[in-house]
């Protein structure tokens, strides 16, 4: 009797055992979580951008390894004299994945339902990219003259619209599925890319299969599988025993155990994000430039970043990370220097050091692993110098709202960079426009002369003399030290060690299309 | 009988109501909108005010909840804020996971843990007693995670047995018409698949099955020494009937009417609350999808969860009911 139920048990084992061995030129992508929706104008999460990237296409994209912008789907692009009429020449030769031809029409329908109001897939509220870049204050019309034609009239100069163009919520999306899924578009994505969509699971799989009518160079996998694999040393455990071939989001913990392993290749690089420490200067004694530089001497970076990032972070000494174009490297930073703190203190008419509250966030970001230990650290440091801040927190969502509402003397934030232009870092968190409530520039940091020039590097058009005025708003951001600016968080990504070819991207998008496995 | 059941699924109108209302409260009475949760670092007025718009957030309470109803009524959950999914169609692919996990998890643990409770009650005092009863606390006080981890390194990294997580490998394909995998792949045919499926439970099953075994299988001794000691048993003895007879027939039945309260109480647990076992193994299940609904304040989606596990959860303790009285004829629900 035991026997037979060893010997089905055996049967079991070998017919599941036959299902799982790895199969040729598929590979599996591990992730925290999964995606929400396949949509790329509606998803505002990583986890749906991952997958979008490689079924969607643009007019323009990013270079392989920088944020540099070359063509796409347009061949090329033209500028009026006056900057507002930007032409695009689109490519002839692409078709959606469903077979509808790729033209301007499409691409105006694309675009034209997240902001025109007579569209029939408008609906307010819904496209939250569009709405969150502010292109309904830059686009004025789209038209679509001939198939491959497109002109976009633009209300005011504005250089970053370019680079929104190579964000996913520009992406080409297939007219005719759209209309015919309506509301279920998102879980029946159908764009021109690389990879075309075949099955999605929710919380379980999503699989996507070679788009074999590609317009450029074919993708090199048969078939591509993200696979959500919520805990971190699950997800690693996957890895290593090879039932996945790459994950991303490595716990820091685990990042020694993959070097250490042959099998397995770590990828890093660093990312488009800064966390920061922001003094609110409406607020005393935050609104004394002095005691904004203590704060500058006192906190040990280093310090923070081999104890909370596992050196897996660079220490930030202007807003914008090195992998954007238009970072001031001349900056000197800050040094680390209790002593001069403690000077600039007594300059500042505090010798006795003050009392003040730290703000931290509740969750952990990706610019910040562990905020309320990081606020512990920072504490310590600021008592070295005299300067006795409570840490306090608030539930996510209230946190949000009460610092762009300026209740805080001084808070942790960070951001993630959308689009890879300096604008939407130093205009977004800096600018004396941003510091309205509910404000994003959360140190109510309001200085003519920046405003001046970031309002200039977004009219201008020339690239040389964009870096030019982003040098010179980081020099003045520099010297006026709103902000503590803390660490820019690498990315990181491992592979199994035949993976060959994958490059992480500074915006975090993630292409698979000349990934290929090595014999 | 059948008045009974009529008068408890009748009892279900008011209870569902009251849970709706309640955890419609609750959501609203814990901080966090939303919008502003999901917009993040990017949340800036106008796309907050847009968003709650579009979510139905700019409505008083009032209103908001009679729309939930009005739509319940019409069998509409309306779509979940975090996955833009209906949350019926949500359930509907997620509940079978969790009924799979759970249905078998249940059925080990009853079977090991009223096995474990009755010979720990023949063997009172004897090393089998102490053994099982050792394990069963041993079972209460584990750590869920920190179980599910060393399985996994134990039966599917160290001794590469079972898979690490999931519910099938991801190279496998059958068409989901139910979302019950285990009926799906026998509906395709495919015997691989099944057997795939099936491997895969192992290890949550195990996982999850530990502590309602640990709490059946004290339930169980205990109230089985209880009934050993009353006069009936004495009685069986005198007439010299077997130990076997006594045991499984005559106690063991009566014995185990309060375990199958604790049964039926574990079945509805472990229904909304495989929360831990769901996320060691990626299960794709509700308590998962619920966990992040909740962190999401992602009303629309607690909302239909919860309305489901409670009603699953007044079903099964209908169940359990009936079964007193087939199990017990003293007990009878006629008026």
């Amino acid at each position: 009797m035991r026997r037979k139920y060893i010997l089905w048990l055996a049967v079991i084992g070998l017919l599941a055992s036959g299902c799982t061995t790895e199969q040729e030129n598929v590979l599996v992508f591990g992730r925290g979580g999964d995606s929400v929706g396949l949509d790329p104008a509606l998803e505002s999460d990583g986890e749906s951008f991952k997958v979008c990237d490689n079924l969607y296409e643009t007019l323009v994209t990013y270079a392989e390894e920088s944020t540099a912008i070359k063509p796409q789907l347009a061949r090329s692009w033209t500028v009026s004299q006056d900057q507002l009429i930007w032409t695009f020449h689109l490519r002839t030769d692409v078709r959606f994945h469903d077979g509808t031809p790729f033209n301007a029409a499409a691409m105006l329908f694309s675009l034209g339902r997240q902001f025109l109001k007579d569209h029939p897939f408008y609906k307010k509220g819904i496209y939250l990219y569009w709405e969150s870049m502010e292109m309904d204050a830059v686009v004025a019309a789209i038209a679509a003259p001939d198939d491959s034609t497109l002109v976009i009239h633009l209300r005011q100069p504005n250089a970053p619209f370019l680079a929104n163009l190579a964000m996913n919520f520009c992406a080409a999306v297939s007219p005719t599925a759209v209309r015919k899924h309506g509301d279920e578009y998102p879980e029946n994505p159908v764009g021109t890319g690389p990879f075309r969509f075949a099955e999605w699971r929710r919380d379980e799989r999503i699989v996507l299969l070679r788009n074999e009518a590609y317009w450029g160079a074919a993708a090199k996998l048969d078939r591509l599988i993200f696979k959500p694999i919520y805990d971190a040393s699950v997800r690693f455990l996957e890895l290593r025993t090879g039932a996945i071939q790459g994950l991303d989001n490595l716990s820091p913990e685990l990042i020694a155990e993959i070097e250490a392993d042959p099998e397995l290749r770590l990828q890093t690089q660093p990312g488009m994000n800064v966390g920061y420490l922001a003094m609110n200067m409406d607020r005393p004694p935050f609104d004394n430039r002095l005691v904004r530089l203590a704060l500058n001497h006192a906190i040990d970076k280093d310090a923070l970043i081999k104890s909370f990032y596992q050196g897996r972070a660079l220490p930030a000494k202007n807003p914008i990370p090195p992998t954007l174009w238009g970072y001031n490297n001349a900056i000197e930073a800050y040094a680390y220097d209790p002593q001069r703190a403690r000077d600039l203190l007594r300059q500042a008419g505090y010798a006795d050091g003050f009392d003040t509250e730290l703000w931290a966030m509740p969750v952990p970001r990706p610019y910040m692993p562990q905020p309320q230990k990081i606020a512990e650290v920072i504490q310590a440091d600021l008592k070295k110098v005299g300067i006795r801040a409570k840490i306090v927190s608030w539930e996510w969502a209230t946190y949000l709202a009460k610092v762009q509402n300026g209740e805080h003397p001084m808070a942790l934030l960070g951001w993630i960079g959308d689009n890879g232009d300096p604008d939407n870092f130093l205009y977004v968190l800096l600018d004396k426009n941003a510091a309205v409530k509910p404000a994003q520039n959360i140190a109510f940091y309001r200085s003519d002369e920046l405003h001046q020039i970031l309002v200039e590097a977004r009219r201008n058009t020339v690239q040389n003399e964009r870096v030019a005025l982003y040098h010179k708003a980081q020099e003045i951001v520099h010297r006026d030290v709103p902000w503590v600016p803390l660490v820019h968080t690498t990315q990181t990504a491992a592979f199994r060690r035949h993976v060959q070819d994958f490059k992480l991207h500074p915006t975090g998008s993630k292409w698979f299309h000349k990934v290929y496995f090595s014999p | 009988m059948h008045s009974f059941i009529l008068r408890r699924c009748a009892q279900l109108v008011p209870t569902l109501l009251g849970i709706s209302l309640l955890t419609f409260s609750m959501i609203h009475l814990v901080p966090g909108d939303p919008a502003q949760i999901m917009l993040g670092e990017r949340a800036d007025a106008a796309s907050v005010a847009a968003l709650r718009t579009e979510m139905g957030l700019d409505q008083p309470l009032y209103v908001q909840f009679y729309r939930f109803f009005v739509d319940l009524l019409h069998g509409d959950l309306g779509r979940s804020f975090r996955t833009h999914e209906k949350v019926t169609t949500a359930i509907a692919q997620r509940f079978p996971a969790t009924f799979e996990l759970t249905f078998f998890s249940m059925v080990l643990a009853i079977l090991g843990g009223s096995g474990a409770g009755l010979i720990a009650a023949a063997r009172r005092g004897k090393s089998a007693d102490y053994a099982s009863m050792i394990a069963a606390t041993a079972g209460i006080s584990l750590p869920i995670f920190w179980l599910g981890l060393m399985l996994i390194l134990l039966l599917a990294v160290y001794l590469p047995i079972f898979p690490i997580s999931g519910r099938q490998s991801p190279h496998i394909y059958f068409p989901p018409h139910t979302h019950f995998y285990l009926l799906d792949t026998l509906l395709d045919g495919n015997l691989g698949a099944f057997a795939n499926v099936l491997w895969h439970l192992v290890l949550p099953t195990l996982t999850l099955a530990t502590v309602p075994m640990a709490v059946i299988a004290r339930m169980t001794r205990a109230s089985l020494l209880e009934v050993l000691g009353e006069d009936y048993i004495r009685t069986a003895w005198s007439k010299g009937l077997g130990e076997k007879t006594i045991l499984l027939r005559h106690a063991f039945k009566n014995a185990f009417i309060p375990a199958l309260t604790v049964i039926a109480l574990q079945f509805g647990y472990l229904l909304g609350g495989a929360i831990i076992t769901e996320n060691i193994f990626s299960w794709p299940g509700l308590g998962h999808w619920l966990f992040l609904a909740v962190q999401a304040r992602d009303f629309r989606a607690v909302q239909g969860g919860v309305l489901l596990l409670a009603t699953l959860f007044v079903l099964i303790n209908l169940l359990a009911d009936i079964l007193y009285a087939w199990l017990d004829p003293r007990i009878s629900y006629h008026k």
